[in-house]
């Protein structure tokens, strides 16, 4: 925001106003010796497979940020239009923003064309969209979905690059869930042998790479059906506390203590004063 | 994301001072200069989104020369013309309606819709300076 007069209406979008106090400000501080604080990343394992009749598309639920985990059960499956889904990977917000920028702009695309709106014409709004910004916005995406040509399955890089494969995965638990792929993919799977490919790949990725964990949630697209399993699969479950939530109870179970042997003394009192004091209830 | 001068060394020809009268700089309405600032710019990307639209059209109406022949893009430009001026005064809030239905931004959303919202700025135009600047006595 600039203090000297205006002379020209502003206009909209990202105003690279404070990019130069930004980087004196950064500078400052690591001359300090403190950390700028950073954006938090999915760190993430998702993938995506083609069967026979659809897709289906896997993620798992963690959100870090630097050493810590932000959100133990974040959503990375992005709705775009009734028929396609989009797995995001990256900053999470950078994934948030422009899977619903593209998912407004389809829509409004599909009322003015009166048609179900296809997964290449999703595929070509994210990377030109995407290669704008030159890999600015750190958002990489796994896009699935069942048109009227059958089902497609497409990678998007944060520089706007796209592949279209049978089979893809991203993120810091790619090279895990590829190799469970690589293994194990066939062509024209059952929806059942699909669901549990993606199952394991996102295990892999869970317990073989720091950025990934929690839970697994799974998407399976096909014509005319979406089923939206989140979560399919608590892979990480956290251990349950004692029962009482308020005052939790310590006490040890009867019998944990062995009872060797057990005397019984009865104490023999006399009554040696008896008085009553009345109460003053006023 | 490091925005450092790493990616900003080469200086730019787009960033100009804004001359004033007498071809020198106007402190009074553009505050102090510094050369390192007006060369630099201060992102990888400010550049490219300052002319990002102007070079869309570019872009689209040679191609459309080439494909249609010369009447095309002339008959558009001209269409452009007439609506650009059907707006308020500069400092006040224009719809911008037939402008936008033209160009088919009534039909997409990107940034420029959700952030920095120009309805919502902070800052209100003086309305003698910005009247002043559209009609070039400025």
């Amino acid at each position: 925001m600039a203090t000297l007069s205006v002379c020209q209406p502003q206009l909209g979008g990202f105003s690279f106003e404070n990019c130069k106090r930004n980087a004196v400000l950064e500078a400052e501080v690591t001359k300090l010796g403190c950390n700028v604080p950073s954006a938090r990343k999915t760190g993430t394992t998702i993938c995506g497979v083609v069967f026979k009749d659809g897709i289906v598309l896997g993620a798992d639920t963690r959100a870090t940020e630097g050493m810590i985990v932000a959100d133990k059960n974040c959503s990375k499956i992005h709705y775009i239009s009734p028929n396609i889904y989009c797995c995001g990977a990256g900053t999470a917000a950078d994934t948030e923003m422009t899977t619903q920028i593209i998912s407004s702009n389809l829509e409004l695309h599909s009322l003015s064309t009166s048609r179900l709106p296809r997964v290449a014409t999703a595929n070509r709004m994210l990377k030109q969209m995407l290669f704008r910004y030159q890999g600015h916005i750190g958002a990489a995406l796994v896009l699935g979905g069942v048109d009227c040509n059958g089902p497609h399955l497409y990678s998007i890089y944060p520089h706007g690059s796209t592949d279209k494969l049978p089979y893809v995965t991203m993120g810091s638990g790619s090279l895990a869930a590829m190799a469970v792929f690589e293994d194990r993919y066939k062509q024209d799977m059952e929806e059942e042998d699909a669901k549990r490919l993606v199952r394991d790949a996102i295990a892999a990725g869970i317990f073989n790479d720091l950025g990934s964990g929690s839970n697994i949630d799974l998407c399976v697209i096909t014509k005319g059906r979406v089923d939206y399993l989140r979560p399919h699969d608590m892979a990480n479950k956290k251990g349950v506390r004692s029962q009482r939530l308020i005052r939790p109870v310590y006490a040890y179970k009867q019998g944990t203590t062995g009872v060797l042997t057990k005397s019984v003394i009865k104490l023999d009192l006399e009554v040696v004063e008896e008085t009553v004091q009345t109460m003053d209830t006023s | 994301m490091i925005t450092g001068l790493l990616f900003c060394s080469v200086p730019v020809t787009g960033m100009g001072q804004q001359v004033g009268a007498y071809g020198v700089q106007d402190t009074l309405r553009s505050g102090f200069s510094s050369v390192k600032n007006e060369l630099l710019p201060s992102h990888a990307l400010e550049l490219s989104e300052k002319n990002f639209q102007l070079n869309q059209d570019k872009m689209n109406f040679s191609n459309l020369r080439n494909i249609q022949g010369l009447h095309a893009p002339l008959k558009l430009q001209m269409e452009y013309r007439a609506a650009r001026q059907i707006q308020r005064l500069p400092f006040l809030q224009s719809s911008h309606l037939a402008l936008d239905t033209l160009k088919g931004n009534d039909e997409s959303i990107s940034f420029e819709d959700i952030l920095n919202d120009p309805s919502q700025s902070e800052m209100v135009g003086e309305p003698h300076i910005m009247m002043e600047y559209k009609l070039g006595l400025m």
